[in-house]
């Protein structure tokens, strides 16, 4: 009875609804598969070579003592470089939030910028300091230095935003000073720590020529030299296997350590700031960690870039060679940004409007993509378009279309938090003040999420400016970014001439820091 | 006796004195409240008590121990104090059993019993135990605080605005329960509250805050209704300042003649009154203008009654001033509260009578 009165009512709700909702939503949603699809090349590459490869040839291929030998390296490299950039970050993260250290906030920006230096141009700087300098121990040194920032980084936004109350509680209930941060700051720290940890746990898979320099085989070094040697064979197509293989484990390992924990602040009441701890006459050897760090990781790349630039003088400062790789770099990295921005928004929208299981499954696509070494995406990218798509072949297209599957997870981080702070509740008043539902979009919405947008693509454009791996293997003939032509020169040893490349790099990335560091606190207060 | 004795205590930030110099003695198993407006430096005592800061000078003795003074500044950890926080401040990576333990020896035999003991006393249910903190209502969540607490059988226990975070109805009935809990596990008990009803219906002993310093300290009837000045007096509840010429325990006010408790003689004084303590009967308006020139009793005129569900606010014009000196004030309207069941009628009189003695205020 009740069944029959109510379909007849379902049936006449519906359409209506549909027919008013159907077309702006069914359109984002076909433009998030697409682009969901089309991010998943790489994946689909990989699985599809192996199978195309064979069984019998893909197991001779991944089970041999060479691909035995490179994931020594590699495992070796993620067990030091990550717990010792993990405790060097605890340690600066504490001393800049925590503790009276003289110059706390200048030093917290000092600590980010070492990320606005490439790696390979890191590891430049120190091979040219230090000519011996190879191996496993250089690697670890190098790989710290680099990338200890993304860990730093979110520890630092935690640690300033953590509730100081939950450790006057502790103290209340008997726990003295060390005993506290063991058991109750720590694991507030957890996700920070996974987070940033897996991040440079995927750098450390994914860098190619950091290793490269110091002559330190990884599979994604292995991986460019073949392709250079054989092209698209089949030999660097199971290594590329291999190295998706570990990145995803990492990526399931984190997400088993990080669990369904949920670390909200309970209750309402603004937190205190916490009260600095006085280092009193330790505040001088304290001082020593973050200015031997700084010095490391900042002084060595800058003092080398000066003296290789000092010794080659106005030789080496070639205008006619250096401004247009500088126009090329811009452009691509613009371009890309722009395009990486359109494919990032409707996945974005559709994860903060969005309900249900898709937006979610999209949204995770897009991680698990962009958590693949960008060697294996330019290798699925030039396979695809030297087989399929030859018109594609080593077109602009197709090195755009590479970046934006690369920096995707970048531009939906920054669109989908500052989507997330505009409630859909504008955009109905908007509509109930006359205004069409694109004017509404674009009145409201649109907006005000502009920020988030602008600083997703800036991100996304920093990544696109120092890339180096991909872009060698897929930039159409003719083509010379800064990386490419500061690799080029620092390959043959003229230190000289690819010193004002660096330079470039560095100071242009130097400002895109601070919007990092703003991101990053912005994430941690969601 | 006292148990906890502060003497002195003094602490700045920066040019700002949050504390000036306090001086509190509070007895044994009793339970004292300290009141006061928003930023009056009340929370930084707690904490200096505490021991989460360390005080510019001054002293603090817990059962005569030493817990800080010029020489020394014994640890948080090590002064076994209970605090609960305005918002419970449980730890959120840890289960309601884990945050109930914390201060448990990990290794203490009964560990499990102990901790579900606790969340009966403090009437939480054994169920909620496997919970988190963020899945815990409010007052389920000041329950696990005051637990957590209690768990190291503290002496002392720091209460800071544990209620204000919970609705109406649930903070009062929560306010009763852990008055009565702490008092029968026999711990003396310090809450810091702005709010004067909770502070006078809670504790034995209320001290009045503003500026970093006491105003007053004494018994929540005898600050109520002998407060020092009139900060404290307008602080703790609706107060009634008129001006008075006092002689012989009477005074003489815009509204008749009251008893105070004061001998002396002077001419001008001020008094304050408690509204309750002002009764309204209805006179024909005969009556009332034929004894306008009566000084034992004012008389007035309803000018205007506001009406807001369970009380009405009636503006008076007074008819009669006894004297010059008050004339002015006596053409200002009084202003009270009144139940609405009184029905008082606009242009109506009311003969105004005074329940009570007055209080000399100044």
């Amino acid at each position: 009875m009740s069944l029959a009165r109510s379909v007849p009512l379902a049936s006449t709700a519906a359409p209506i609804r549909q027919r008013q909702l159907l077309p702006a939503r069914s359109g984002m949603v076909i433009a998030a598969v697409v682009v969901s699809l089309l991010s998943l090349l790489p994946l689909g590459f990989v699985v599809w070579s192996t199978v195309d490869t064979g069984w019998v040839t893909a197991s001779a291929l991944i089970f041999r003592p060479r691909v035995g030998d490179l994931l020594a390296n590699s495992l070796l490299l993620i067990l030091l470089a990550v717990p010792i950039s993990t405790l060097l970050a605890l340690a600066l993260a504490w001393l800049t939030v925590r503790s009276d250290l003289p110059g706390g906030r200048l030093w917290a920006w000092l600590l980010v910028a070492p990320l606005a230096v490439p790696a390979f141009v890191q590891s430049y700087a120190w091979v040219s300091l230090v000519p011996s300098l190879h191996g496993l121990l250089g690697g670890v040194l190098v790989s710290v230095l680099a990338y200890f920032p993304f860990l730093y980084l979110p520890i630092f936004a935690t640690l300033r935003r953590l509730d100081p109350a939950l450790e006057d509680s502790a103290a209340s209930l008997g726990l003295g000073p060390w005993k506290i941060f063991l058991r109750v700051t720590l694991p507030q720290l957890r996700l920070a720590i996974l987070g940033g940890g897996l991040l440079v746990g995927l750098h450390l898979l994914s860098e190619y020529g950091l290793y490269a320099m110091i002559r330190f085989d990884t599979f994604t070094t292995a991986i460019v030299d073949q392709f250079q040697s054989t092209f698209d064979g089949p030999a660097g197509t199971m290594l590329a296997v291999v190295l998706v293989a570990c990145c995803l484990g990492l990526l399931g390992l984190e997400n088993v350590a990080r669990g369904d924990e949920r670390y909200a602040r309970v209750g309402t009441g603004a937190p205190r700031l916490a009260a600095p701890v006085r280092l009193g006459g330790l505040a001088l050897p304290c001082l020593l960690l973050p200015a031997l760090t700084v010095l490391l990781a900042l002084g060595v790349p800058f003092l080398t870039i000066g003296r290789w630039l000092a010794a080659g003088g106005t030789k080496v400062l070639d205008m006619g060679e250096i401004l247009p790789a500088l126009w090329q770099t811009l452009s691509l990295a613009l371009a890309g940004g722009l395009l990486t921005l359109a494919a990032a928004l409707p996945i974005a929208w559709l994860a903060v409007r969005g309900r249900g299981a898709l937006p979610r499954l999209l949204e995770s696509c897009g991680y698990v993509v962009g958590s693949l070494p960008s060697v294996v995406v330019a290798l699925a990218v030039v396979s695809v378009t030297a087989r399929l798509l030859f018109p594609l072949y080593q077109t602009l297209f197709t090195i755009l279309a590479a970046y934006a599957i690369m920096f995707l997870p970048r531009a939906i981080i920054g669109l989908r938090a500052s989507l997330a702070q505009v409630p859909v509740e504008l955009e109905h008043a908007a509509a109930s003040l006359g205004k069409s539902p694109a004017r509404a979009l674009w009145a409201t919405t649109v907006r005000l999420a502009a920020p988030g947008a602008a600083a997703g693509m800036t991100l996304a454009s920093l990544g696109i400016l120092n890339e180096l791996t991909a872009t060698q293997m897929l930039a159409p003939n003719g083509t010379r970014t800064l990386a490419m032509g500061f690799w080029s020169y620092s390959s043959e040893l003229d230190y000289a001439a690819a010193a004002p490349y660096a330079l470039i790099m560095i100071v242009i990335s130097l400002p895109l820091t601070w919007l990092l560091f703003l991101q990053s606190r912005r994430l941690a207060d969601r | 006796m006292s148990f906890l004795q502060v003497t002195g205590l003094s602490k700045s930030y920066g040019a700002v004195a949050a504390l000036d110099g306090i001086d509190l003695s509070v007895p044994p198993v009793s339970r004292t409240a300290i009141v006061g407006p928003s930023g009056c430096g009340k929370t930084t005592l707690l904490r200096l008590i505490a021991g989460f800061e360390v005080p510019d000078a001054g002293r603090i003795t817990l059962n005569g121990e030493r817990l800080v003074d010029e020489a020394l500044a014994m640890p948080a950890h090590q002064r076994g104090i209970g605090v609960v926080m305005q918002d419970g401040a449980l730890f959120p990576h840890l289960s309601v059993a884990d945050n109930i333990g914390f201060g448990l020896p990990r290794n203490e035999p009964d560990r499990a019993r102990h901790i579900a003991d606790l969340a009966y006393t403090v009437g939480l249910d054994a169920a909620i135990l496997r919970r988190r903190p963020h899945q815990l209502s409010g007052g389920q969540q000041q329950r696990v605080a005051l637990a957590r607490a209690m768990a190291r059988r503290p002496s002392l226990m720091l209460l800071d605005e544990p209620f204000s975070a919970l609705d109406m109805g649930l903070r009062a009935s929560m306010r009763e329960a852990v008055a009565e809990l702490l008092e029968s596990a026999g711990i003396t008990t310090i809450l810091v509250t702005h709010d004067q009803a909770e502070a006078l219906s809670f504790a034995d002993q209320v001290a009045v805050m503003r500026d970093g310093r006491f105003s007053q300290v004494g018994t929540p009837r005898d600050l109520y209704f002998h407060p020092s000045d009139t900060m404290v007096a307008q602080f703790l509840g609706d107060a009634i300042l008129l001006p008075a010429r006092l002689s012989r325990g009477m005074a003489d006010s815009p509204i008749g003649q009251v008893t105070v408790e004061s001998a002396e003689r002077r001419d001008s004084a001020r008094i304050m009154l408690r509204p309750e303590q002002i009764v309204l009967e209805p006179v024909s308006a005969a009556e009332a203008t034929a004894s306008a020139a009566m000084p034992a009793f004012a008389y007035g005129e309803v000018k205007k009654s506001e009406f807001a569900g369970s009380y009405c606010t009636v503006s008076l014009r007074l008819l009669n001033t006894p004297d010059a000196p008050a004339a002015a004030i006596g053409a200002t309207p009084l202003v009270l509260r009144r139940p609405s069941v009184e029905e008082l009628a606009l242009g109506s009189f009311v003969r105004i009578r005074i329940v009570g003695k007055a209080h000399v205020i100044a």
